[in-house]
């Protein structure tokens, strides 16, 4: 079945649209005849106060009044009661219904002092909300359903092979497999059209998320049910917060929701905002923005540049307690989660600002008790400043850390997975701008007073970076010179590994150059999830299409080990090369095992589909799919084993392994054994077939198809048999000597 | 197994032939030319001359004797083998597609094309096998195509049926000696072409190429599907092998798109599948357009094929082709012995 959107159940066979009753949706969609009592709204929650008192009220209230539009001369009336007393209410009259709306929009619920908070409603609404009947006089609590057993979302990570899933997204229809290394991925659910655009899972593998014209839902269980939607039109974008409590909606067109436009949970706040925060529990809206306008920069021809969004925009800190957003150039608004209030009411002003970035786990930094959470950012030269990096700790506010830099084009933010280095890739430009140069400054985060490292010597640009994963160890690709304009040939680039010194204590020190090669043309790095491997690919280029499989801690024989290497911890080992035409994606699975590199559809068209190969670089599978689009593996949540757990479980590797080369063992003669019984069927079927054929043209004469189509001549039939001789003479050498 | 490179045509090949005894190879091409070459070293025995339009087919007589061409210049002709003589001349209102010999000899069939004011048809004329006798002016049979115009044609054993692939993918059976359709069935995807029709040895089944880029084998007597052999590009052409059951499908993008089109991403390859088990085996690289057709040595040795880039490509196997075995043939072969 096709999930669409709605999931509306309708059977096609005799269907009388006179029959239905549409005295409910007419009631609540009816078009509202009276415009002219758009410009009116009710204030409620109003003082009482007697009646000498009541222009003093008036004058305090109209003035709050005219602060989003005029009122109408005479326009406020604040009924008295018989007491003599005002009732709390008036009624007010706008120039225009736009000015009404503005004050619903901005005026409700804003205090008038202590005790009193202004209620401002449309007329037409009271008149559509509380009119007879719709309201019920007495109070009736509501039901709250009984509690209901949800599925299990994490039955995936019980498979007792520990196999893992991926989603295939291809043609119209997506899929969710459990990886089977050589054999045939297994089908675990497949639908057409489950999505509109793309699908993503969400960090920690919960939910599955497709998209709609009409909003995001999320897929999970082992039934693959619907688990949540949510409604936000011509949504493009969605992030999720690290823990999967709360994530954001962007859509390039902003929010419409008006009376005319309702969106299911959504209310008039978010009417023309871009952004929507939401609570993945409650299924509610927390908050919701509209975009940021990038001041728009021209370049040297005079062209507009085009700037890229930045997505995310709002970024989560590791556990998710805050999400930020950056104002380029200003300021960055740190806001409170679940409450989506900002920190301390203002914005954090940061001159300048042009990027920043999180750490990626809560940062233990020395020295300190109680740890917080910590981003990076930077801003260019301003004036006669330096540029700048610097750390900023929240809540508290604290800048940990600054550095200034000097002739500074560009820089990029890399958090290690672990939060224990920061390292700033800065593009450096000569005197003359004409040439840059990479500067990398890593801040050990960890240590006392953050010490700076600045590894400055490399001459070319960087064009790629890449921490391993819970590691101290990097990969960086540079380009050779930067190719001219419309150059069909990309530059040759290089790969240069790194890795921290031994020292005796076993700390981590100087970060030190093991290799660079030479004359590649990569410029994608890719570490397992786990660390030691490391897959550099060259990716969205025409002529290469290399996978080059590294292993950074080889276990090579002492006395092969190079001299100037010793002292390194990492011992390089190229174990693989491979090539996928055309390939756009590359993933690794969540546990490291394998990796997936994908042609996808929405890149090209040629020979879409997808090669598998294990960590060290053997291709276990190659599938052409037509219009294979996405593959993405379900992601495991971190795993519940402490560290001695885990060391427990490498020490006895042995036994555990012995366990599962048993069981492959086994499934490869079952599934063997089905092979060649399917086969022998089939050869069997074959020849009794033949047999009939044969004798069924023995039946009929037929000499010459009997005899494979060639004419017995006369001779033949007599049986004398002509006999050719055939000479093969085959010249080995030819040498010409002369004699005499 | 290093092929040996024809390279006397100058424009594509459309059909490549061997004689029954496999020491000839007969190739046609829109250059007007037939060659005639000896199929062991790769040398040019002759050609014919005398079409004035491109080729479109051959086909040769039982006994090596007599060899059918046709081709745009709306003629059917009949050329003795050995002296290049042109023995007769059919004219017709429309290009030649097919010709085809039956098993022995004494029957040609001629596919027509399709034209405005003009149907599809398929002709059968009686052929003496003599050289030197006159040949019959008139057709003993004409069956007109009237739904989907045939591409392809072929007698079966005893020349009990005449065989047509047609346009729009299905696959008929015709009486051969009155000519009455007997059955169509819709063996290829709807509208897709079927490019190519080939016999087994004793003519008791067939396999078809298409465009849909499936090859099946089917039976002449029932025009049942035993077989399906499934690609990634549009097939030109499908050939099965003697000694070995296997079967070789030759194809790519289509040739108004190769220009746009890489050698690697145009599928220009000639794919080993097994007969039986429906398996891919092998490919053989080396054509930089696509395969138009491919034959196979009639005692199984090797295989040629013609391509848009104007080469034949002749291929001879060597010792592991014919020592490689599924484990159930070698079951089979043990259980023989």
């Amino acid at each position: 079945m096709a999930p669409s959107y709605e999931n509306l159940p309708m059977e096609e066979d005799d269907f009388d649209e006179s029959q239905i009753d549409f005295t409910d949706l007419e009631e609540q969609f009816q078009e509202r005849l009276d415009e002219s009592l758009d410009a009116f709204v009710v204030i409620d929650g109003l003082p009482k106060v007697p009646e000498e008192n009541r222009p003093k009220l008036s004058k305090f209230v109209l003035r709050k009044l005219n602060s989003v539009g005029k009122v109408k001369e005479d326009g406020l009336f604040m009924p008295l009661s018989d007491e003599g007393q005002t009732e709390g209410y008036a009624f007010v009259e706008y120039n225009s219904p736009a000015e009404a709306l503005a004050a619903v929009k901005q005026l409700h619920g804003s205090p008038l002092d202590k005790r009193h908070t202004m209620q401002v409603n449309k007329l037409t609404d009271i008149d559509r909300y509380g009119r007879e009947g719709r309201i019920k006089e007495e109070y009736t609590a509501p039901e709250i359903p009984p509690f209901e057993q949800k599925e299990h979302l994490r039955s995936w990570l019980g498979d007792s092979e520990a196999r893992d899933q991926m989603v295939w997204y291809r043609g119209e229809k997506v899929g969710v497999f459990w990886n089977e290394r050589e054999e045939p991925p297994e089908s675990v659910v497949d639908r057409e059209n489950w999505t509109e655009s793309f699908v993503q899972w969400s960090p920690q593998g919960t939910y599955l998320i497709s998209m709609h014209a009409q909003g995001v839902q999320l897929w999970g269980g082992k039934a693959w049910s619907r688990q949540k939607r949510f409604a936000h039109p011509g949504v493009n974008l969605v992030d999720f917060s690290p823990s999967e409590k709360y994530f954001t909606t962007w859509s390039h067109r902003a929010l419409q929701v008006d009376e005319n436009h309702p969106v299911p949970g959504m209310s008039i706040e978010e009417d023309g905002k871009n952004y929507v925060i939401w609570d993945l529990a409650t299924g509610k809206p927390l908050r919701s923005f509209a975009t940021i306008d990038v001041p728009s920069t021209i370049d040297a021809e005079g062209q507009p540049v085009k700037k890229k969004m930045q997505w995310p925009t709002f970024k989560w800190s590791s556990d998710d307690k805050y999400v930020a957003r950056m104002t380029q150039g200003q300021s960055i608004s740190v806001y409170e989660l679940p409450r989506m209030n900002l920190l301390d009411k203002t914005s954090i002003k940061i001159e300048g600002v042009m990027d920043f970035e999180w750490a990626p786990a809560t940062p233990k930094r020395d020295g300190i008790k109680t740890y917080e959470q910590l981003f990076c950012y930077w801003t260019p030269e301003l004036g006669s400043n330096p540029a700048k990096v610097g750390l900023m700790t929240i809540p508290s506010k604290e800048i940990v850390r600054t550095r200034n830099l000097f002739n500074v084009s560009d820089a990029k933010l890399h958090w290690q997975s672990e939060a224990a280095y920061v390292c700033v890739k800065v593009d450096r430009h000569s005197k003359s701008k004409k040439s840059l140069a990479t500067n990398l400054e890593i801040f050990r985060v960890r240590e006392k007073g953050v010490p700076v490292e600045v590894v400055d010597s490399i001459k070319d640009t960087v064009i790629n970076f890449a921490w391993e994963p819970k590691g101290n160890r990097f990969v960086l690709i540079t380009a050779g010179e930067i190719p001219a304009q419309g150059a069909a040939v990309p530059p040759k680039t290089s790969v240069s590994f790194f890795c921290p010194e031994k020292t005796k204590g076993g700390a981590p020190g100087n970060f030190r150059h093991v290799r660079t090669v030479d004359k590649k043309n990569s410029n994608a790095i890719y570490w397992s999830p786990k660390g030691r491997f490391v897959v550099v690919a060259t990716l969205q280029s025409q002529q290469s299409f290399d996978l080059d499989f590294w292993d950074l801690s080889f276990d090579k024989p002492k006395d092969e080990k190079e001299e100037s290497e010793k002292d390194l911890t990492a011992n390089l080992q190229l174990m693989s090369t491979a090539e996928h035409y055309g390939v756009t994606d590359i993933e690794w699975d969540p546990t490291g095992r394998y990796v997936t590199t994908v042609a996808s559809a929405f890149r090209h068209h040629m020979e879409n589909g997808y090669h598998l190969y294990d960590f060290k670089g053997t291709l276990l599978r190659e599938e052409h799919i037509d219009r294979f689009k996405q593959l993405i593996w379900r992601p495991r949540p971190p795993t519940l084993l402490s560290k001695e757990e885990q060391t427990e479980i490498r020490k006895n590797l042995r036994n555990y392994s012995k366990v599962f080369d048993e069981q492959d063992l086994a499934k490869k003669n079952t599934a063997n054994r089905q092979v060649v019984e399917a086969r022998r069927e089939m050869l069997r079927e074959w020849l009794e077939w033949r047999e009939s054929m044969i004798e069924m043209l023995q039946e009929e004469g037929a000499e010459i198809e009997l005899n494979g189509g060639k004419i017995l001549s006369n001779e033949d039939a007599d049986g004398r048999v002509e006999e050719i001789e055939e000479i093969v003479e085959e010249v080995i050498e030819e040498t010409e000597e002369v004699i005499g | 197994m290093r092929p040996i490179l024809l390279s006397g045509h100058e424009r594509a090949l459309t059909q490549v032939k061997y004689n029954p005894d496999g020491d000839i190879i007969f190739s046609v091409s829109k250059d007007h030319v037939v060659g005639a070459w000896y199929s062991h070293n790769g040398e040019r025995l002759g050609t014919y001359h005398g079409h004035q339009g491109a080729l479109w087919t051959v086909d040769v007589d039982p006994t090596s004797t007599l060899l059918a061409t046709g081709g745009a210049d709306n003629t059917m002709r009949l050329w003795e083998v050995k002296s290049g003589k042109l023995l007769k001349t059919w004219d017709f209102a429309t290009s030649i597609k097919r010709v085809e010999f039956s098993a022995d000899g004494r029957q040609l069939l001629g596919v027509t094309e399709k034209r405005s004011g003009h149907l599809g048809t398929i002709v059968v004329y009686d052929i003496n096998p003599d050289p030197e006798a006159d040949q019959a002016d008139d057709h003993a049979l004409r069956i007109v195509c009237d739904e989907s115009k045939a591409t392809v044609a072929g007698f079966s054993y005893l020349a009990r049926y005449i065989i047509a692939g047609h346009e729009d993918g299905s696959v008929s059976q015709y009486d051969g000696k009155t000519g009455e359709l007997l059955y169509n069935t819709q063996v290829h995807e709807d509208d897709m072409q079927v490019t190519d029709l080939q016999w087994a040895p004793d003519r008791t089944y067939f396999i078809t190429a298409s465009k849909d880029k499936s090859a099946k084998l089917i039976t002449a007597e029932s025009l049942e599907v035993l077989k399906t052999y499934v690609t990634d590009t549009p097939l030109n052409s499908a050939a099965m092998t003697s000694v070995k059951d296997f079967v070789i499908l030759g194809g790519g993008q289509a040739a108004m798109d190769v220009t746009t089109t890489s050698a690697r991403q145009g599928k220009f390859e000639a794919r080993f599948y097994h007969k039986i088990f429906m398996e891919e085996i092998g490919r053989v690289r080396g054509h930089f357009g696509p395969l138009n057709y491919v034959a196979v040595h009639p005692q199984g040795t090797g295989y040629c094929s013609g391509g848009e880039d104007g080469y034949v490509r002749v291929h001879h196997f060597d010792k592991a082709y014919f020592d490689f075995l599924y484990e159930v043939e070698r079951e089979q072969a043990q259980a023989n012995l």
